[in-house]
């Protein structure tokens, strides 16, 4: 049996009258990928955002590495530290180059050393294949270097899991495979991955599980084959008919 | 044939020369070609009398006003005999040197804050440093300086005290106003939104006399607080207020994604603020920051009301001596150089900084 990552029992959340997420209940072992996808207001965003208490669930339990989410604001800050997210729209900070961008976190939620903390950051400049880039600003960068960035800033805290809210969706056609590849690469490394994303290619290559929502719903989850291949509920086929044209 | 793939085609000529920059910027529509004219209009008549007045039948140094008054122009003498009452005040004549060095001092501690590369935490003790002299200098009491009081103080040096106190103060306070306007603990936020909703709400004449009549009745017996200080305070209050809501609207600019990917990597709340936050917010509102800074180095001077002696007051001290009556123009001319010269300087100052932060906003 492996070790649980993340577990998520019976979680409910409102928006105001809205009901986004029902009953969820999930399971991420350690070293596990997801893809979550669906269509768009399905609760799928809100569903990441609550792992790291972006959102707060207002009934059933998160537990991430054997914590549990609550109200305690040092909690969340500890858990956060294990647990990197990517933005749609990358939310670097503008106001600072690439590298300080990187070492941020480093320095000062770790309390690494500045020499330590650039060691670091170089390090996945390199793996991310920008290095050159490490003295501009976010502004002089191309969305899919950006992404890149943001990706190497989540890494730098060294999390045990990444959340991806929908990487590629805001990039120019040609800069989603660059992003592809770094997430395919970091995906070979035993990371735990939870994505949303509607990049079935790269559900079919990385995943080891596609989750999919519909109506604030886990409606079906399967390895990625089955999922594609033989998709069992009627939303799901009408979801899949209408992503791959 | 090819037009379409000439390599680097060249921009087209564009016309120089003074009639061409005469004809795009001045005469270009009928409209703009009357509002030249009229304005070429009003420097011709305005102009020449000005320099008339001021340089050409001025009087630049007199025995007596009888000399200045026989003369058709401006009385410039009058500055010359009158300039030490108005820079200093009422500061013992023999003394003044001392609020001299003082002013200079304050000059030298601000220009050198304005230089980047002093920008370290040593600048805070050269401000202790500095100041600690300055008080030495205008009080006195020590190292064989006679003790002066501080109802005695007056002119430039004590302008300079007021706005330069006001700003380091109230720029912090205004800040953590702002923050406190938008935080999440209701009980915060609302001490926040009453003290900046009822300092705006009053015009700070009435808040110097709060401060001058008023608190005093309130204090315990034997208890008082120095006049001075208690104008500096109300200074220092009222500033804060027009900053907390200037620097909120910068905060309100600062997209919530940035909250976000801060909160994502574990950032809390006052190292979001400090390192994330601030720097962003703070550089969208320069300017009208600086819209309040400069009506805060003007405002120091309804201290006027309470009896201070400030550049502005003792001007007016210099004009009501009788042997030099009527010279007004040139004496508010001259402490409207003065201001201006600070003022002007701090608006050059924001400017330089702003281009300086640009970098980043090429997004």
């Amino acid at each position: 049996m492996p070790e649980t990552m993340i577990r998520l029992t019976d979680v409910n959340k409102w928006f105001g009258q809205f009901h986004v997420l029902r009953d969820i209940n999930l399971d991420v072992a350690k070293g596990e990928r997801i893809v979550i996808c669906g269509p768009s207001g399905s609760g799928k965003s809100t569903l990441i955002r609550c792992i790291n208490r972006l959102e707060a669930h207002q009934s059933g339990t998160i537990t991430v590495d054997g914590v549990e989410l609550s109200d305690n604001l040092k909690r969340i800050e500890l858990i956060r530290r294990d647990v990197g997210m990517v933005f749609q729209h990358f939310n670097l900070f503008p106001h600072l180059t690439v590298l300080e961008n990187l070492t941020l976190g480093p320095i000062w939620v770790l309390k690494q050393s500045k020499a330590q903390a650039l060691a670091t950051a170089m390090d996945y400049l390199e793996r991310v294949r920008i290095p050159e880039q490490a003295h501009k600003y976010p502004g002089q960068l191309s969305g899919g270097q950006q992404q890149r960035v943001a990706i190497a800033r989540s890494l730098c805290m060294k999390p045990k899991v990444m959340l991806f809210d929908e990487p590629t969706s805001a990039l120019d056609p040609e800069m989603v495979k660059e992003v592809l590849e770094v997430m395919l690469e970091l995906a070979t490394t035993g990371m735990t991955m939870l994505c949303v994303t509607h990049e079935m290619g790269f559900a079919r290559k990385a995943a080891d599980r596609v989750v999919f929502m519909d109506n604030g719903q886990i409606v079906e989850q399967n390895t990625p084959d089955a999922f594609f291949d033989q998709p069992q509920h009627a939303r799901t086929r009408e979801f899949l008919s209408q992503i791959m044209h | 044939m090819d037009k379409a793939f000439n390599p680097s085609p060249l921009p087209p000529k564009v016309s120089v020369g003074v009639f061409a920059w005469l004809h795009r910027n001045l005469f270009s529509t009928p409209a703009n070609t009357v509002l030249s004219l009229l304005l070429l209009w009003l420097a011709l008549m305005g102009l020449p009398a000005l320099f008339e007045w001021g340089w050409l039948n001025a009087t630049f140094s007199a025995e007596n006003a009888q000399t200045c008054r026989a003369a058709a122009g401006a009385c410039w003498a009058f500055i010359a005999e009158k300039h030490r009452l108005i820079l200093f005040g009422v500061y013992p004549y023999d003394e003044q040197w001392r609020p001299l060095i003082a002013s200079l001092l304050l000059i030298l501690l601000i220009y050198i804050s304005c230089l980047r590369r002093f920008w370290r935490p040593a600048l805070v003790w050269l401000w202790v440093g500095g100041l600690s002299l300055f008080a030495v200098l205008m009080w006195g009491g020590v190292l064989g300086l006679s003790y002066v009081e501080n109802s005695r103080w007056g002119g430039l040096p004590l302008t300079l005290m007021l706005a330069t106190f006001g700003l380091a103060f109230a720029f912090p306070l205004g800040v953590l106003l702002a923050l406190g306007r938008r935080s999440h603990l209701p009980a915060i936020k609302a001490v926040c939104v009453v003290y900046i909703e009822l300092i705006r709400g009053v015009p700070l004449i009435s808040l110097l006399f709060m401060s001058s009549v008023m608190l005093p009745l309130f204090m315990p017996e034997g208890f008082n607080i120095d006049k001075l200080l208690r104008a500096q305070i109300a200074i220092i209050m009222f500033a804060a207020a027009y900053i907390a809501e200037t620097v909120r609207g910068g905060l309100q600019a600062i997209p919530k994604g940035q909250y976000e990917g801060a909160e994502s990597i574990g950032l809390g709340y006052w190292m979001t603020m400090r390192k994330i936050i601030l720097p962003q917010a703070l550089k969208v509102v320069i300017p009208p920051l600086v819209s309040i800074f400069i009506s805060l180095f003007k405002d120091t001077s309804l201290v006027v009301v309470i009896g201070i002696f400030d550049l502005t007051q003792a001007t007016k001290a210099a004009l009501a001596d009788a042997a030099w009556r009527g010279f007004s123009t040139e004496a508010y001319l001259f402490i409207a150089a003065i201001y201006f010269v600070f003022c002007y300087s701090i608006s050059r100052y924001s400017r330089s900084i702003e281009q300086r932060l640009a970098h980043d906003q090429r997004v």
